[in-house]
């Protein structure tokens, strides 16, 4: 075959396998344009839109993501702040709680207080009246004691009924002083 | 012209030579360079029309664009070269590629009938670009001695073999490969003109009384070779470049 070629391209004195001048350029040319074409205006111009493409794509995504952080820390802010106000709502009843029953100790206390001291000032008051009215009573009873005696000793013992009737006089007078000093 | 007595056109070299169209102060050009000249103004015309004026949310043009620079930029490159190194290699393979597809996608076309590919100046002339980044790139990144010994894979440890194995790798690397990397290309897309012109010829050249039959089979081979040849287009610009950028990554690489 390689050898009929080599044959008929003597023959015809042109070997398939020496490139003819003119085609060379050509070739060259043509070929040229096509990579000057490609170099600096089509594959640049692809490029940066396949580039603007995956930074769309890309920005889509990281956008989503950022608002998906977002929401994530949003959530997670109004949870905290629910757990918040559930404890100072737990706090504030507490402390309610503590200082009702605070105020229910220091009002019994303060009633107690009052109770003890209203008693004691009326245990003093009957003392006092009650020591008034002993010494009262004492001074009293002396001097009915001697008035009546002076008496006795100044009228006849022997007639019962003059007797009597001194002692009831006396008694009268008792009670007349007694209403007396009323 | 060969002539087998039996006046059957066979194809053959004179099927890849063209008279010149016209004469311009001595050039002469002819059909294949037209069709260089709008496979360029194709390619060009495509990709301006899709990525032109890209836009974000993508045309159907620059869908399509966009899927086959992807397909040369993710498939070819980055998987050879890597992505860092393999970005500023990206627009001279996009090129490469779609410059060759179009080229041979002409073997198929209407009018056209015929591979530019298939005409060895023009493999000659992208295998000589690469192989001419090859060389400079491997200066560039090892030196002069490293630049000898990445391209006669130099290794003390071969011993007494080292001068044959350098020897065979010199030539394989500087001479023999970039010439089977142009031939490759141009080969394949040679044979498959042939095929094709011999089946449609014959196709007609059968069409006569009793030879009805075989007309139809060639008819069919016809359809079937155009088939293949569009597979075989795409597979040979695939594997232009896929070679292309595995020599640049030779020549990037540390050792060999």
């Amino acid at each position: 075959m390689i050898a009929n070629l080599v044959a008929l391209a003597a023959e015809e004195e042109q070997n398939p396998l020496i490139p003819p001048g003119p085609e060379l350029l050509i070739g060259t040319i043509a070929f040229a344009i096509v990579f000057f074409f490609f170099w600096k205006k089509l594959l640049p111009n692809i490029n940066k839109v396949l580039e603007e493409r995956r930074a769309a794509i890309e920005g889509g995504i990281e956008e989503a993501d950022a608002m998906k952080v977002e929401a994530q820390s949003v959530l997670e802010q109004y949870k905290a702040q629910l757990a918040e106000a559930r404890h100072e709502a737990a706090r504030l009843r507490q402390e309610a709680q503590e200082q009702g029953a605070a105020l229910i100790a220091e009002m019994r206390a303060e009633g107690q207080r009052q109770r003890e001291e209203i008693v004691a000032a009326g245990h003093a008051q009957i003392e006092a009246d009650r020591k008034a009215a002993a010494s009262a009573l004492r001074q009293d009873v002396g001097k009915l004691a001697t008035e009546l005696a002076g008496k006795l000793v100044g009228e006849s013992l022997e007639d019962h009924a003059r007797q009597s009737r001194v002692i009831d006089r006396f008694l009268d007078e008792l009670e007349e002083k007694a209403e007396a000093t009323r | 012209m060969s002539d087998n007595g039996c006046g059957f056109p066979a194809p053959g070299l004179h099927s890849f030579l063209f008279k010149p169209i016209a004469t311009v102060g001595g050039f002469e050009f002819n059909k294949v360079m037209l069709l260089a000249l709008i496979t360029t103004l194709l390619v060009v015309c495509f990709f301006w029309a899709a990525f032109g004026k890209a836009k974000v949310v993508p045309g159907k043009i620059q869908m399509i664009g966009e899927a086959g620079y992807d397909f040369v930029r993710r498939g070819i490159v980055y998987e050879t070269l890597g992505k860092r190194e393999g970005e500023k290699w990206v627009p001279l393979m996009v090129s490469l590629f779609f410059f060759i597809w179009i080229m041979n996608i002409w073997s198929v076309i209407p009018l056209a009938q015929f591979p530019v590919s298939s005409v060895f100046a023009f493999p000659v002339v992208l295998a000589a670009l690469v192989w001419i980044l090859w060389v400079g790139l491997t200066f560039k990144r090892h030196g002069f001695v490293g630049f000898f010994k990445n391209v006669t894979g130099y290794d003390k440890s071969l011993g007494a073999v080292l001068p044959l194995v350098m020897l065979i790798e010199f030539l394989s690397n500087l001479i023999v490969r970039p010439f089977t990397h142009a031939v490759r290309l141009f080969a394949n897309m040679f044979a498959g003109h042939l095929m094709l012109v011999m089946f449609t010829v014959a196709s007609w050249y059968l069409l006569n009384s009793w030879m009805i039959p075989a007309a139809g089979v060639s008819f069919v081979m016809t359809v079937v070779m155009i088939l293949f040849e569009l597979f075989v287009q795409a597979v040979q610009a695939y594997v232009f470049v896929l070679l292309a950028c595995s020599y640049i990554q030779g020549a990037l690489a540390e050792h060999h």
